[in-house]
């Protein structure tokens, strides 16, 4: 009987473990080359890692426009019924910039640039504006007070308020009335183990990964090529950067 | 007069006492202040309930009207106490009798704008969690909820020092005046930091907005006060007496004066680096905004109140203080409302030297309309100050009964 059950289990682990292979293989071989592993919910945030995305402009033939839909589809902002242009939300844009000098022109998809020194996370009196020990800087919605304060400090005008009541929301990216919101680099993704939304709709153009890991490919890029930041003159050491800018 | 004490800051000769109950007079007045809070309460219910949708502020332009109104009313709360502080610091002895409808004013304010500031804000609910624990204290915000609530703590016990005749009171009253003191500074230097340090705007991230609100200070709240002892002592027929008119009539320009420096000084400075000549531009000679400023800040809210108390031609003439504090007002309001709104409407820079453009009002100065809802807010903290006033010099010996003897 015990025999049986030994030869059982390992049948069944060998069975297992090709099929998983295979599996993994054929539905989702990015999913091998992903550099964010899965977080056990019980497990803290450390600052050994600094998440961090690394965009190829001139990689972008969209200007980023794949990439705003991804986000729009996946966090459910950009269609608030009662909010007029100016008061709907906007997680990411696509900013056209033109030289003034040159003329030359390119389009970049401009969102939270999660900022080592946030200064949204300086002004917010509640500290519900906050940056986790992994680089990314997002709102608790529990207990921001709605005061607009980080909107005013941001440098990127990357912060939104919700101006009405919501239903249906995405249950990964809940929003609330009377609170700011912004990307939060898809926090619920990485913490899964998987990129960010817009990571995945612009593979070619966009780089996520740990800039404390010398070895990870966003670090090797930036070493090897370099990586603008947007207003490096505020000294933020922002956890976005541009290439093509 | 219903019951009098003797003051303890001056001699023994002066007679403070209720406002007597003027019938229709007072209550009449009581009812404009108390309608203007329902109406502010009706305001708060509508954007409360809607959402921020149905006023006029966005994503561009994140505080409005309430925050105008709001700021105008805890910045002159500051200044409203200075009457209180000539008199216990400097030893002034026409402000002191004076003092403790200054404190009064004062706190009365404060409260008004503190309250139109909690009204306008996303999130109320979650204030609570604020009195749990999470405070930032990084944020100045976080230190202005400290200066603000340890203003009232002051004011209250230092109205106490000058209405309490037992000896631990008389002994700290000049103390407290000093902390009083030292504590306005603090507060509304406090509040002008909440700009002076926002790196993202062209228009803020300049430290003089914290002297220049100090002094913005002096002129709003004394303004004010010379507005609220005028009337209630014509409408009370007390005498006021002409020594103090004839100070704040000197005292009024000399604050603006000082505003007008650091306003001075603030855009000289800014014109000296390249990087801020844009938005100077557009604040300066551009349109509305330049506008509301030599026409509204400067020519109405500065030199006419200055011809009118400085010059010859209106001696030691109330009408002439009335209207020039009037002027005063209404200069400061649009002064806070060109920083407030016209710092927000210039777009940030993201990119110097580049033109840029999004469906996100990227590049191109933002509009900003206030909505009905937002000025009763903002009028229903005003009214807020002024029923505080009313029931405070109902209730408590605030005024003297008459003034021009001891000046």
């Amino acid at each position: 009987m015990n025999n049986f059950d030994s030869y059982r289990r390992n049948f069944l682990s060998i069975v297992g473990i090709t099929a998983g292979a295979a599996a993994s293989v054929t539905l989702a071989p990015n999913l091998l080359l992903r550099e964010a592993q899965a977080k056990p919910d019980d497990e803290a945030v450390t600052d050994a890692k600094r998440w961090g995305l690394l965009i190829n402009v001139d990689k972008l033939e969209d200007g980023g426009d794949a990439c705003i839909a991804a986000c729009k589809k996946e966090h459910g902002w950009g269609d608030d019924p009662k909010s007029n242009q100016a008061q709907d939300a906007q997680w990411v844009r696509k900013v056209k910039v033109t030289e003034k000098l040159t003329g030359h022109s390119f389009s970049l998809p401009v969102m939270c640039q999660h900022c080592e020194t946030a200064p949204c996370v300086d002004v917010c009196p509640t500290g519900a504006s906050m940056k986790r020990a992994d680089g990314i800087v997002q709102v608790n919605k529990h207990i921001c007070i709605g005061c607009r304060y980080c909107m005013m400090a941001c440098p990127y005008k990357a912060r939104s308020f919700v101006h009405e009541t919501l239903v249906d929301q995405r249950p990964n990216s809940p929003r609330g009335k009377g609170t700011v919101e912004s990307c939060n680099l898809c926090v619920h993704r990485i913490d899964k183990g998987e990129n960010p939304a817009c990571v995945d709709s612009s593979p070619d153009a966009i780089v996520f990964g740990d800039l404390n890991d010398p070895d990870s490919t966003i670090s090797k890029e930036l070493e090897q090529n370099g990586g603008s930041q947007i207003r490096a003159d505020l000294g933020l050491n922002t956890g976005v950067r541009y290439q093509g800018i | 007069m219903s019951s009098e004490s003797i003051n303890n800051d001056v001699s023994k000769k002066i007679i403070y006492c209720e406002l007597e109950n003027n019938g229709i007079g007072f209550w009449s007045i009581f009812t404009f202040f108390a309608v203007l809070i329902l109406l502010g309460i009706g305001a708060f219910n509508y954007m409360h309930y809607h959402g921020h949708y149905v006023t006029g502020m966005n994503n561009q332009i994140v505080w409005g009207m309430p925050h105008v109104f709001a700021i105008f009313l805890i910045v002159s709360a500051s200044g409203a106490a200075n009457i209180a502080t000539i008199g216990t610091v400097f030893g002034k002895k026409t402000y002191q009798p004076l003092g403790r409808l200054s404190l009064l004013l004062a706190g009365s304010l404060l409260v008004g704008g503190l309250i139109v500031l909690l009204l306008d804000l996303g999130k109320i609910s979650n204030v609570i969690e604020m009195a749990k624990g999470s405070i930032n204290f990084k944020s100045i915000f976080a230190w202005n909820m400290i200066l603000y609530s340890g203003f009232i703590a002051i004011i209250v016990v230092y109205l106490w020092t000058m209405m309490d005749r037992i000896k631990s009171a008389k002994s700290l009253y000049r103390p407290l005046g000093i902390a009083n003191m030292v504590w306005r500074f603090l507060l509304t230097m406090g509040t002008g930091s909440i700009f002076g340090f926002l790196v993202a705007r062209q228009y803020y991230d300049a430290a003089i907005l914290a002297p220049l609100f100090i002094s913005a200070s002096y002129v709003f709240g004394t303004a004010v006060y010379s507005l609220l002892i005028i009337s209630t002592f014509t409408l009370t027929k007390r005498d006021l007496g002409n020594a103090v008119i004839k100070r704040l009539r000197r005292s009024l320009p000399l604050f603006i004066t000082a505003v007008l420096f650091f306003e001075f000084v603030r855009h000289l400075t800014n014109l000296y680096a390249t990087e801020h000549h844009g938005v100077e531009s557009y604040i300066l000679s551009g349109d509305m905004f330049s506008l509301l400023f030599w026409f509204g800040q400067i020519i109405i809210g500065s030199i006419l109140p200055m011809i009118l108390l400085w010059g010859p031609w209106f001696k030691n003439h109330t009408l002439a203080l009335v209207s020039a504090s009037i002027l005063a007002i209404i200069g400061g309001f649009i002064q806070l409302y060109i920083i407030i709104i016209g710092g927000q409407s210039y777009p940030l820079i993201l990119f110097p030297n580049a033109e840029i453009s999004s469906l996100f009002a990227d590049g191109v100065f933002n509009d900003y309309s206030a909505t009905l809802s937002e000025y009763l807010l903002g009028f229903g903290g005003i009214g807020i100050s002024f029923c505080i006033v009313m029931i405070g010099m109902k209730i408590f010996r605030m005024l003297p009964t008459i003034l021009d003897e001891l000046s």
